[in-house]
């Protein structure tokens, strides 16, 4: 299947939940907040969101800024 | 010396409590433009400074990349900024993503849609304090320094106003002086002067007219030695601070006054 992540089509393996699409893109947790189609998922919730095939999904983190 | 500690428990004691926080340190730092932000710490432990702004970005999937939060001791308040948001309904979107990271509910609403200026609109950044105040968070608006908007924000639910001096990075000092002025006068809101301050005196002075604390990045990021100049921008804001609460003595129209006696010189005849 595959999901728009941060702009971009991306392919990803069947059956992936929030949390798999973290470890999936080697990042970790606690860094970031994933929002899917426009819904903020809570990080405990992570690993009872499934993603679907054609998914908007956004992963944020902190970065510098003033 | 019993002059010396009088005046110190009385700035001790002159906290600055916003949403229920009490706050020593006046001086609000930022974490952009730095070479590394392997300064951050060292920035901070030199400032005193207590509440730090961060900007919420995309992760980029194709780089390994530091967190900043990594270099943020904990002690720190976190003042996310919505950088980047156009609207008010993006400013809600990106404060609620920021507050979702797990690290408070303070925002710093920054609703910015000229890109040469980076001047804020004040009707989006109003409607976006509103749901946000309404929401639970503890919204800082940064807006230009016009009282209209900053009595919006107050009805809106503020916790505090943040006026520009000058525009974002432009290190130009206090140019919107007399409307600050004005707000400081005004608004029964923490007046904090953020943006534009590009040199510890103009921190000072903004202190001395009672502003209720600054915030500063880009004059301390890129100054050539990042940790004196925090350094010297905490204490400028301490002095400031001190000024304002001692009370300035009276400015004359032009004449002189003299300091010493006019009466008993020794060639009086």
């Amino acid at each position: 299947m595959y999901a728009m992540i941060n702009g971009t089509r991306t392919e990803l393996p069947d059956g992936l939940d929030v949390l798999g699409l973290v470890r999936f893109a080697a990042l970790s947790p606690d860094t970031v907040v994933v929002e899917v189609n426009g819904c903020i998922i809570e990080r405990a919730g992570y690993d009872q969101t499934m993603l679907k095939n054609g998914d908007q999904v956004e992963i944020v983190s902190f970065v510098g800024g003033g | 010396m019993h002059i010396s500690s009088h005046s110190d428990s009385r700035t001790n004691s002159d906290a600055l409590v916003i949403g229920g926080v009490s706050l020593t340190s006046r001086l609000f730092t930022g974490t952009g433009k730095y070479a590394s932000d392997a300064f951050i710490p060292r920035v901070l432990e030199a400032s005193g400074s207590e509440v730090i702004t961060v900007a919420l970005r995309r992760v980029d999937l194709t780089t390994q990349t530091d967190t900043v939060t990594r270099h943020i001791p904990e002690h720190m308040r976190l003042l996310p900024n919505t950088s980047g948001a156009r609207t008010a309904e993006e400013a809600v979107r990106i404060a609620r993503l920021a507050k979702a990271m797990g690290c408070g509910n303070w925002v710093k609403i920054e609703v910015i849609a000229d890109n040469t200026y980076l001047l804020p609109d004040g009707y989006e950044t109003i409607k976006a304090t509103e749901i946000l105040a309404a929401d639970g968070f503890v919204v800082l608006p940064y807006v230009n320094a016009d009282l209209m908007i900053a009595r919006s924000l107050v009805k809106a639910g503020a916790a505090a106003v943040m006026p520009l001096g000058a525009p974002i990075g432009s290190n130009r000092g206090l140019q919107t002086k007399e409307m600050i002025r004005i707000l400081i006068e005004e608004i029964p809101l923490p007046i904090i002067v953020d943006a534009g301050i590009g040199k510890p005196s103009q921190a000072c002075e903004a202190m001395e007219m009672g502003a209720a604390a600054c915030l500063v990045n880009t004059a301390i990021a890129t100054a050539t030695d990042p940790v004196a100049m925090a350094h010297a921008f905490g204490e400028a804001v301490r002095a400031g601070r001190r000024a304002f609460l001692a009370g300035q003595a009276p400015v004359s129209a032009g004449r002189a006054s003299a300091s010493s006696p006019l009466t008993g010189f020794l060639f009086d005849s």
